[in-house]
């Protein structure tokens, strides 16, 4: 072999490896799903025996009752936690953006509740909520009041598992948020600061607006990351009491392996999928517009 | 001495932050006092802060390893020791994997201009988005009937390498990006072959970024629950799945389970300690750029 040809084929045999395992163990089993999810499949068939029959596991989704309230969980948790994630999260950035000692401990402590595994962050919060041994029950108890159905009751049990999230997630947010308000050019807040601006006007009309670009990216990360929840859930409720918290990837666990339903978890997980691809979409867009606007600001610059 | 200063600031201001602090940790330290207590303790009305700590819950869960026999064990149950070595050896074995091909594939991205570039970056980052749920359909036909390979450590060291390879090599690219040509230029000159290069010039230089990208690669392989559930048999379940499996039954020793996922969270805790700036890296990487 030549060394021009060596060259050539160099990029390849580095890329190799890694091609090979994502079309095997992602791509293949991705296109297999789109296929999968028009046959009636169950569990114990080879995928050939199954029957095919077109578009029944869409109908029958979506005349589905139970479907249809699980996507209508998955949407409201999903807005609910990301708007109060972001509000907390973005808030806590401003308020704590200062130079103080130990703000790397305080950032360490912080990233914790998201690095240990959710089914134990689920283990952790259900404790908490247990009616007779869970700290919350307890204190209220010793107070004198009532206990709280947290987990037993729908929309209690709905509220705590966005109380466990948000613990978990804020810091997501908070950090990214952060690590943008140190990258804002000091002279602009600088500048405002000799104008006059006091601290609100500060934040309304140059941190926040300098900072939108990083949000909106912070904002779809963390709703793409929304509709990945399954564990912490799992583990809390089970999807219960009856369906009050059974988001979408819960129900297609639930569908595979006790409905035992393959064709239409199938059809399921393609219809997150594409939700999935269109945030995802949307962000890959909205980044390549935040470049070519700022080539175009440079362009400019240079001109003048 | 340090020759920073610091501002000063309200004392309203440090009674938020310690809130903050307690908010962060306090069901981690409520998890830990927890594994430390006898179930009377944990039964009791009584405040919760005095109690003699024990290590029982810890001989329980453990007691496949220990070269004593604990008293208050009738019978020594093995599923979590087992767990544990199996959770360890994927997690690492599939870090590993993961890496080394995941370094060269973004190591070529960013390198080489060749036909198709663009169409891999972009499919890494969608790929990114797949969630664990997504691929539990797929994955269990595949692997049962087509690979066979269900039931095996290795099926799922598979599913692991392949569902963190974007994110691995979506994270490298920011950091080989950074090592100056004129290095590997250098290199090439005295007569160094491409995979001398890479291995002997450019992985040295980015060996922080290789530490993001192994701890979250290994966070996800120990922690993941759902593709290990569907995918393991009796002998290679995982911890994640053990637990789950304990919670189904009616009655929960809380005390043993919280001890079993305090082990879990552990080495997801010591990394946070050891690299945090690296970790908070990697999470900032494509968000915040600079």
């Amino acid at each position: 072999m030549s060394i021009a040809s060596t060259n050539r084929m160099t990029p390849y045999l580095f890329l190799a490896p890694a091609g090979l395992v994502l079309a095997f163990a992602l791509f293949y089993p991705i296109c297999y799903m789109i296929y999968a999810s028009f046959l009636d499949w169950n569990p114990s068939q080879r995928i050939g025996e199954a029957e095919f029959v077109g578009l029944r596991n869409y109908f029958k989704l979506f005349s589905d009752d139970a479907f249809r309230e699980s996507m209508g969980v998955t949407l409201k948790f999903a807005a609910v936690v990301v708007t109060i994630e972001m509000f907390l999260g973005v808030g806590l950035a401003l308020l704590l953006d200062r130079n103080i000692r130990g703000m790397s401990v305080l950032r360490t402590l912080f990233i914790l509740p998201m690095m240990i595994a959710p089914i134990v962050v689920g283990l952790m919060w259900r404790y908490m909520y247990h009616p007779t041994v869970g700290i919350f029950n307890k204190t209220l108890k010793s107070w004198g009041f009532d206990g709280i159905p947290w987990l037993s009751d729908g929309s209690w049990a709905f509220a705590s598992v966005v109380i466990a999230d948000v613990w978990q997630w804020t810091p997501f947010i908070f950090i990214l948020s952060l690590a943008a308000l140190q990258s804002l050019p000091a002279s602009a807040i600088e500048a405002s600061r000799i104008d006059g601006a006091s601290g609100w006007q500060q934040i309304l009309y140059i941190k926040l607006p300098l900072m939108l670009p990083v949000l909106i990216v912070t904002l779809l990360l963390r709703l793409i990351d929304s509709f990945k929840v399954l564990e912490v859930i799992l583990v809390m409720t089970n999807g219960g009491p009856g369906l009050s918290t059974e988001i979408l990837s819960l129900r297609i666990n639930r569908t595979a392996s006790e409905f035992r339903e393959l064709g239409e978890a199938a059809a399921m997980s393609n219809l997150l999928l594409i939700v999935l691809l269109i945030l995802t979409f949307t962000m890959f867009i909205y980044n390549k517009a935040q470049d070519a606007r700022a080539a175009r600001l440079r362009a400019v610059e240079e001109e003048v | 001495m340090s020759t920073q200063t610091y501002d000063r600031q309200n004392p309203a201001f440090y009674a938020l932050l310690i809130t903050l602090v307690i908010m962060a940790i306090g069901p981690i330290y409520l998890m830990l006092t927890t594994s430390l207590k006898l179930n009377i303790d944990i039964m009791s009305d009584s405040s919760s802060l005095l109690f003699m700590p024990t290590l029982r819950n810890y001989e329980t869960a453990l007691c496949d390893f220990l070269w004593y026999e604990p008293e208050h064990l009738r019978r020594c149950d093995p599923t979590f020791g087992r767990a544990l070595t199996n959770s360890l050896i994927i997690g690492l074995i599939s870090t590993a994997i993961t890496l080394i091909i995941g370094t060269m594939a973004a190591y070529a991205l960013v390198r080489f201009r060749f036909m198709g570039r663009d169409v891999v970056s972009i499919w890494t980052l969608m790929m990114r988005m797949v969630p664990p749920a997504v691929l539990l359909v797929p994955v269990f036909g595949i692997w049962t009937f087509q690979f066979g390979i269900d039931g095996s450590r290795g099926g799922i060291i598979l599913v692991y390498v392949a569902l963190n390879l974007p994110f691995v090599i979506w994270i490298l690219q920011s950091f080989i990006v950074q090592v100056p040509i004129q290095l590997e230029e250098a290199a090439r000159m005295d007569g160094a072959g491409p995979f001398q290069v890479f291995f002997l010039v450019v992985l040295p230089l980015i060996k922080p970024g290789i530490a993001a990208a192994s701890i979250f690669t290994f966070r996800v392989a120990w922690n993941e629950f759902l593709l290990a559930n569907a995918l393991s048999d009796r002998n290679s379940r995982t911890v994640p799945v053990t637990i789950v499996n304990s919670l189904t039954e009616f009655d929960i020793d809380w005390g043993v389970i919280m001890a079993t996922g305090m082990l879990l969270a552990i080495p997801p805790i010591i990394f946070t300690f050891v690299a945090s700036r690296q970790i908070i890296t990697g999470m900032t990487a494509g968000a915040v750029k600079g």
